[in-house]
């Protein structure tokens, strides 16, 4: 038992991690934490069903394209959910703009391919049903990947570093000529791409279901309140701990309890450490 | 006057200061014209008015939670859930013995309440997005309850509704149960609204900085109105039960919670006529344009992101004529201070503020460093200084934003608790902020009434009811809050919206908001800051005078002449430490202050 609540832990905990990401990754640039996160997530998985299963892509060009819609998708939120209203930060607008967005896709996809879970095609051959199935260590691997590539990214190229410029501190970013809108237009597409990967590795598992957006959108948004805003350490940490004790609430206390266990735990965190287990104290308010 | 004159009116009551209740005509039109559906129609349009009248019990709450305390609950179809399980488990007796469909709403609402403070928590504590995922997080988790918890929900089976007794379990009956519940909620949260709650929620909304020192304490009014919107949901959540007639977890799709949402939203912020034409347009939009019925949640969507977009106002908005009148262009600010008896009534002051040897570093910057600082009962106390000499963070540590790293701040002896900023105005303290902090879009009354804050003693159950201490208290807030505009000489601006006035004139208002609270002492942060030659000219006497009458006042200012012309003592500080202090003339004249501040 202890292996499976392992694997099946560490599955969805990698997938929690990499929507965590994504959602540091549009704060980063931004400020601004937004609903389409868990969405992107949702999007990977029916996406990937689409092209590979029903119009028959190879198996790598039907990646490459859920990657590129998922891009596009985080382009067009830049555009039409947080630019307009990034000038009133303190209002919460984006809240509600990116919510918005987040609904319009949601019910898209809910009227354009279906309310209904549908299978998610298998990578690497048919299902063994034990816990060295691809449903399990796909997505741990390519949350490493991942990873892995994003801190090549941060801190072997100038762009990655730009990147951290721009979190860092907007306005000296700014002064120092950094091309601010461009950067953010490339974390949102960035964020989509991680949003996708973590869909589309989690295909096997989630399956592609409509439902999994608001669903990834709360798990996703966890271990970013654990780790602290921004922080992917603290995500990926975060993650993977959330999986674990998803699963293990799962297996001992059964499926209802195991989404109040984590609603539980979410809150009391909260209340206990506000800024998050590693994040940063709040800024000066007056 | 002609300003005045048109707000009076427009105010509609004789006196001109009561609560406006002719903003409650609308909304009882709406209710007699929905009390006359059921004759000029038939049972489907009936079961339909009943559905809006059931969804406004619920939104009447939310909106005080999303309208005016601006805390975004989008995850609310859970409480409904909730409510509609609980009344329908309790009335069907598969738990416990059968409880009558009265005391099984009852219990509705109390169970809405105690989840409704439950999923706010994090509100209290945590900035927007964290209470909108976390009401999200158990919108998803009600529902997979529901469908999992078999034996008492009956998971996706389902179970019956509680079924109201004769007469209210006809169509008519029920029709007009649900109508005057609703009407009465609508009374409620009118009453609210215009309570010393409802300004609270929308300062701490969009000043919360100042809510705090008005001594508003965010977390204790947030957990009332969670307490409160989560009853009401409930509530809606039973009787939603009973129109169903039965209940499946279908029944409460996250659709509904984006229903609720955003018919709040297209109504528009502190509004409550809003939010009842928003809810009942959602309501009837479906059965106008079925054939987009698949995708109208898709449209709500689209609704809400145009609305975020181009009209962040909404309805409300719209129906705003008042606001789009122009204001008279000359306007001069002219004080009355003989009417500051009356404002500051008498309060005498206990003693007096002492700081001594306060430390306070920003990371490596000391910006305080060991100052000490008296204000003593009816005298004006300048603080000047280069700019970063720390004025403002003192003023900040005295007013509780900051807790000093040592030293002390005590108050006639007494230590003032660091840290706690909304203890102060109970201590008598009040400030005014470098950049005024007022609620834009209140009127400059309610933005002044703000100050009287902790001169309410009505509940806030008094307040839902209107009872007669209620009624009482509100009418002399709004009677003192007229009276110290009229001292500031802004009276005529009483029932402008305040992000509509000029700069000098926030100014102004902020300090008859301090007044408000009656305070012992006053800690003025540049007030002088963008005013006019003789407006300054104004300031001074009129802080003179509150001096007069006994009120300590600190002055944070940069205006070197107003400072020499009023101040009995001042206090020069440079890089956080105190370079000299004594009387004006001493000042003037002290050399260390010439050469670092003054100049010449």
């Amino acid at each position: 038992m202890l292996t499976s609540i392992l694997a099946s832990g560490l599955a969805v905990g990698a997938i929690y991690a990499l929507i965590g990401i994504a959602y540091n990754t549009m704060f980063s640039a931004s400020r601004v934490m937004s609903f389409t996160a868990g969405q992107l997530g949702m999007l990977g998985g029916v996406l990937g069903s689409l092209f590979v299963l029903r119009l028959g892509l190879p198996f790598v060009v039907g990646l490459l394209v859920t990657l590129a819609c998922c891009a596009l998708v985080g382009i067009l939120t830049e555009i039409v959910a947080v630019r307009p209203v990034l000038k009133s930060l303190d209002q919460h607008l984006y809240v509600l703009s990116t919510l918005a967005l987040a609904l319009m896709i949601q019910h898209a996809v809910a009227v354009l391919w279906s309310t209904e879970p549908h299978p998610f095609p298998r990578v690497f051959g048919p299902a063994s049903g034990g816990i060295t199935d691809e449903k399990f260590w796909l997505p741990i691997l390519t949350c490493i990947a991942a990873i892995v590539a994003l801190e090549l990214l941060y801190r072997r190229t100038l762009v990655g570093r730009a990147f951290l410029a721009i979190a860092e501190d907007n306005f000296a970013a700014r002064a120092l000529g950094l091309p601010e809108r461009d950067l953010r237009i490339a974390s949102y597409a960035l964020a989509g791409m991680i949003g996708a990967l973590a869909g589309f590795a989690g295909g096997a598992l989630l399956l592609a279901f409509v439902g999994n957006g608001p669903l990834l959108n709360f798990y996703g948004f966890v271990p970013v309140a654990l780790g602290g805003l921004g922080n992917n350490r603290g995500a990926i940490v975060g993650g993977f701990a959330l999986g674990i004790f998803q699963q293990a609430a799962n297996f001992l206390v059964g499926g209802i309890f195991s989404s109040v266990a984590v609603f539980v735990l979410f809150i009391i965190v909260l209340l206990a450490a506000p800024q998050g287990l590693f994040g940063a104290p709040a800024t000066r308010r007056v | 006057m002609s300003v005045a004159q048109a707000v009076d009116g427009a105010a509609g009551t004789s006196r001109g200061i009561g609560v406006p209740w002719r903003q409650m005509l609308p909304l009882a039109a709406v209710f007699a014209a929905a009390a006359f559906i059921p004759f000029v129609s038939n049972d489907y349009w009936v079961l339909i008015a009943t559905r809006a009248a059931i969804y406004w019990v619920l939104v009447s709450g939310l909106n005080l939670m999303i309208g005016f305390a601006g805390q975004l609950a989008i995850g609310y179809v859970a409480l409904l859930a909730l409510g509609a399980y609980t009344a329908s488990v309790l009335a069907a007796g598969n738990v416990l013995p059968p409880l009558h469909p009265f005391a099984a709403l009852g219990a509705a609402g109390l169970a809405g309440a105690i989840f409704g403070l439950i999923v706010g928590l994090p509100a209290l504590r945590l900035r927007t997005f964290y209470f909108a995922i976390s009401t999200l997080g158990f919108a998803t988790i009600v529902t997979q309850i529901a469908l999992a918890w078999q034996s008492v929900t009956g998971g996706g089976i389902g179970l019956p509704g509680p079924e109201l007794p004769a007469p209210f379990n006809t169509h008519w009956g029920f029709y007009y149960f649900c109508l005057v519940f609703a009407a009465f909620c609508t009374w409620i949260t009118f009453n609210i609204a215009h309570s010393r709650f409802g300004r609270a929620l929308i300062a701490v909304r969009d000043a919360d900085v100042m809510a705090e020192a008005s001594g508003i304490s965010k977390p204790r009014l947030l957990a009332t109105v969670f307490v409160f919107c989560g009853a009401l949901a409930a509530i809606a959540g039973g009787l939603f039960a009973t129109l169903q007639t039965y209940i499946t977890p279908d029944a409460f799709t996250f659709d509904l919670s984006v229903l609720f949402f955003i018919a709040v939203l297209i109504g528009g912020r502190g509004s409550i006529l809003g939010p009842l034409i928003g809810i009942i347009i959602l309501t009837l939009l479906p059965e106008f344009a079925a054939p987009l019925a698949a995708w109208s949640t898709f449209l709500y969507a689209a609704l809400l992101l145009v609305i975020v977009l181009v009209a962040p106002g909404g309805i409300a908005a719209l129906l705003d004529f008042q606001s789009r009148k122009p204001l008279e262009s000359n306007r001069a600010i002219v004080p009355q201070p003989a009417l500051l008896d009356h404002v500051l009534g008498g309060s005498k002051a206990r003693g007096e503020i002492a700081l001594r040897g306060v430390v306070l570093s920003f990371g490596g910057v000391r910006a305080v460093d060991g100052a000490d600082l008296d204000v003593r009962p009816g005298e004006i106390h300048g603080l000047i200084g280069p700019n970063g000499s720390g004025k403002t963070t003192i003023l900040n540590v005295i007013s509780g934003y900051y807790r000093p790293e040592s030293g002390s701040v005590t108050l006639g002896g007494a230590p003032l608790e660091p840290g706690r900023p909304v203890s102060r105005a109970g201590s008598g303290i009040a400030r005014t902020f470098q950049t005024p902090r007022l609620v834009g879009e209140a009127s400059v009354l309610e933005n002044v009434m703000i100050g009287g804050m902790i001169r309410g003693r009505a509940s806030f159950p008094e307040a839902l009811l209107w009872l007669p201490r209620q009624a009482a208290e509100e009418g002399m807030l709004r009677a003192r809050a007229s009276e110290a505009l009229r001292a500031v000489g802004l009276e005529s601006l009483a029932h402008v919206r305040a992000d509509r006035l000029q700069h000098s004139e926030l100014r102004f208002i902020e300090i008859a908001r301090a007044l408000m609270a009656q305070p012992q002492f006053l800690l003025l942060d540049e007030p002088a800051a963008g005013l006019a030659a003789d407006e300054i000219l104004r300031l001074g006497q009129f802080i003179q005078e509150v001096a007069r009458r006994g009120v300590g006042v600190l002055l944070v200012e940069h205006h070197a002449d107003l400072i020499f012309d009023i101040c009995h003592h001042v206090t020069v500080l440079n890089l956080g430490r105190v370079l000299a202090s004594g009387t004006p003339a001493e000042i003037r004249v002290h050399k260390e202050v010439v050469s670092a501040y003054l100049g010449g």
